[in-house]
């Protein structure tokens, strides 16, 4: 009944969270990965120790790819560029392995009392990945996860409304279905702003696997928000009439959220391992993951269900305006 | 008693099962390896679209299996183990517009130029003559397949035509006998050429090579002086309709460009590959210590399940097979979190029921049925983001994932469900005493 009763202060937080998301993709925007606009990026790693990132720019500058330098890993850099023809792309190699040539030298070393002479070779500079996508391609992705994270949030608040539909009394089910939306939107909001800023302060990228996290936020969270409208539904059976709609939703609320929180807790067991432990391809999935699984279980406890009874409040208010 | 025995003989033969399976996911392991996605494996994967407007909407589709045979052939010669040829329609949702796209994968290639050549490359298609009792020499020796064409190609002599002399190649049948033959049309320098070699070596071979392998070892029957030749190698009508399609299709029969490429070293996959397999055990760890502890005997019960979804999602990634990438990798890793979603569900309900006074037994009864419409509804939304998941993934790295994702939320539900609700009966304390109730309940509040 806490919830219920202080569901201002949990309404006002959300809103902090969510119009700040919003602000901080409209003042820094995301910042796009060559899946959605198009590019190349060429991960080199050199095997010395790499030379620093003034002299690489200082280096590729010449060949006017509007190049970026990102170091990664101990001594590796991604190089982003606009999307390389062959020529370009050899050219690029060429001039950043001049900056470690492979080269073989022969050094003296001790073993017990006798000294040999061995021979070090090093490599050099090397290509350990290349990526390049076509612009129209890059078009073509974003546009795809636009439309699949909209559908996806349709296709569950009609399954929703769908599967809530003999509930109709004090609240129609295809409020449920509302409140499953703002719920969602809210879930993939947050996510969205905390890449926004990390994007912009530590050049985190939006990529399809960040895409990806967001429909796994979408189709998850939601089965916080089903476990309490399902104890809802049941509770409205089980006390009818009787008593007043924000009781049973506080006392559905009550009963459900411990379960709520553990079956997200699981989850995000899961995904934390998976960040300090999975390694750097999945390090940003896991992290959008984190946050949007978070904000999920916080929305289905105190968030959705209080719409609910907001809902139902407003509702009864037009009724009382008709008599 | 009857009761309990067929529960428990029913999970003793759930746990051999899933024990066997994860044996076999152990011991297939060299004859069965996890498909690994090329990320992980080291690779090359090249996007191409082809240009079909000049051709007619009906003859796309087969000009589209022209052009991955060809390619295919290509690939083949390069070199490459278990490469992946192919041919997707893809459009922009909405839009009229489609674009037909090949798809290359070659696992273990890094040299992506070299890559790009030998797909793009115009193919050649040479003619050589082999004089007859070369031919009959070698043939004789009854060498297997590589060595004959190791020595052939030793013997064969070049006569300078090529199939940029053929005009056309045509599909005909043997007036008397009926039997497909493949004409040949040769412009009028090939047709030179071709009238001084037939003329001049009547009896021996005019062998038909397109990329380097041997197509066709035709026997000059007759010198043929007016461009025209016919190749009556007493071949199937399919066989006959492949050649004729390779000799028109010389060239690429649609031409491409690319569109995407991306080259993956192996020693970064290698390393995302132990990470994600160190990162499993330990989170597998870490959610059975905390169902262990929070849920007791019923916890201990879903770990056993959980072990049990393991083995069984190790096995269908095998069997399907599924390629597994590092976002599949993570997709398995987050299914083992949700794959005991329904076990919490379950077992909280259960303690509900518990505390309303309910017995052991019906309680764990009202747990599984009271649990079960939201555990239904959950799984259904997490079903509907899969499906849309996958048919969306601009990438076959979301594909995978998305794949994983849905075998995950179908196998959770046998284990979580069937599988522990027989478990759970097998052991259930009969006796209402403190132990068995705090074996059954869970949480800080008794």
């Amino acid at each position: 009944m806490f919830i219920i009763r202080h569901k201002i202060i949990f309404y006002t937080f959300s809103a902090i969270l969510v119009i700040g998301s919003i602000v901080a993709m409209l003042v820094w925007g995301l910042n796009s990965s060559i899946d959605f606009k198009g590019g190349s990026l060429l991960e080199v790693s050199y095997s010395n120790g790499r030379p620093s990132q003034s002299i690489v720019i200082a280096a590729i500058t010449p060949l006017n790819l509007s190049a970026s330098v990102i170091p990664s890993e101990t001594n590796e850099y991604d190089i982003r560029t606009v999307t390389l023809s062959d020529a370009q792309k050899n050219s690029l190699i060429s001039v950043l392995s001049a900056l470690e040539p492979s080269s073989t030298s022969t050094m003296p070393i001790k073993i017990g009392s006798t000294t040999a002479m061995a021979t070090v070779s090093s490599p050099g500079m090397q290509v350990t990945g290349f990526n390049t996508i076509g612009p129209t391609l890059g078009a073509e992705a974003a546009w795809k996860s636009i439309v699949a994270v909209i559908l996806v949030i349709l296709a569950i608040v009609l399954f929703i409304a769908w599967a809530f539909r003999k509930v109709s009394e004090p609240v129609s089910s295809w409020k449920y279905g509302i409140v499953a939306i703002i719920d969602l939107v809210h879930n993939i909001m947050i996510p969205l702003g905390v890449f926004a800023v990390l994007g912009h302060f530590y050049g985190y990228e939006v990529d399809t696997l960040f895409v990806t996290s967001l429909l796994v936020v979408l189709g998850f969270s939601v089965h916080d928000t089903i476990v309490v409208f399902d104890r809802i539904r049941e509770n409205l059976r089980v006390m009818p009439g009787s008593k007043p709609f924000s009781e049973i939703v506080g006392t559905s609320i009550n009963q459900t959220f411990v379960r709520s929180i553990n079956t997200s807790l699981v989850v995000l067991f899961a995904l934390a391992v998976l960040y300090f432990v999975g390694g750097a391809p999945t390090q940003h999935f896991a992290l959008a993951l984190i946050i949007g699984i978070a904000a999920g279980t916080y929305a289905s406890i105190c968030l959705g269900s209080p719409l609910l009874v907001t809902l139902e409040k407003w509702q009864k208010g037009k009724e009382n305006k008709k008599k | 008693m009857l009761f309990m025995l067929k529960h428990r003989m029913i999970a003793f033969f759930i746990i051999v099962i899933a024990a066997l399976v994860g044996y076999f996911v152990y011991a297939s392991q060299t004859s069965m390896p996890f498909k690994l996605g090329l990320d992980l494996a080291g690779g090359t994967e090249l996007v191409y679209t082809a240009d079909v407007s000049k051709i007619q909407a009906s003859e796309v589709s087969d000009s589209m299996t022209a052009l991955r045979d060809t390619i295919e052939r290509r690939v083949n010669i390069f070199g490459v183990s278990e490469p992946m040829v192919e041919t997707e329609t893809a459009g922009i949702f909405g839009s009229a517009s489609t674009q037909n796209r090949l798809i290359v994968e070659l696992p273990g290639v890094t040299d992506i130029d070299a890559a790009k050549a030998a797909i793009g490359a115009t193919p050649v298609l040479e003619f050589y003559l082999i004089k007859t009792k070369d031919y009959t020499a070698i043939t004789a020796k009854n060498l297997n397949a590589t060595d004959t064409e190791t020595a052939i190609e030793k013997i064969r002599i070049p006569t300078g035509i090529t199939g940029s002399m053929l005009s056309k190649a045509a599909l005909a049948f043997d007036p008397t006998t009926g039997a497909p033959i493949v004409s040949l049309q040769f412009n009028s320098t090939g047709a030179q050429k071709f009238a001084d070699l037939t003329k001049n070596n009547i009896g021996d071979i005019a062998a038909i090579y397109l990329d380097g392998q041997p197509l066709e070892l035709p026997t000059i029957r007759e010198a043929i002086t007016n461009g025209q030749a016919q190749i009556t190698g007493g071949f199937t009508l399919d066989q006959a309709k492949d050649l004729v399609r390779n000799l028109n299709y010389g060239a690429l029969p649609v031409p491409i460009t690319v569109l995407s490429e991306q080259t993956i070293g192996p020693t970064l996959g290698q390393a995302t590959v132990n990470a994600g397999i160190l990162s499993g055990i330990i989170a597998f760890i870490v959610i059975a210590a905390f169902l262990i502890i929070w849920y007791r005997l019923p916890g201990f019960l879903a770990v056993v399940a959980l072990a049990a979804y393991t083995c069984l999602n190790l096995a269908l990634y095998k069997i399907i097979p599924v390629t597994l990438t590092a976002a599949g990798i993570a997709g398995f890793i987050l299914s083992i979190g949700m794959a005991v979603d329904a076990n919490i569900l379950i077992f909280e309900r259960m303690k509900e029921e518990l505390r309303k006074g309910r017995g052991i037994m019906d309680a764990v009864h009202e747990g599984f049925s009271r649990a079960w419409p939201s555990i239904r509804d959950s799984n259904t939304s997490s079903i509907i983001t899969g499906v849309i998941l996958y048919y969306f993934s601009s990438t076959s790295v979301i594909k995978g994932f998305a794949l994983v994702f849905i075998i995950g939320v179908l196998v959770s539900m046998f284990t979580a469900i069937t599988a522990s609700r027989f478990f759970l009966f097998a052991v259930s304390p009969k006796k209402q005493g403190r132990l068995s109730l705090f074996l059954m309940k869970n949480g800080f509040t008794n």
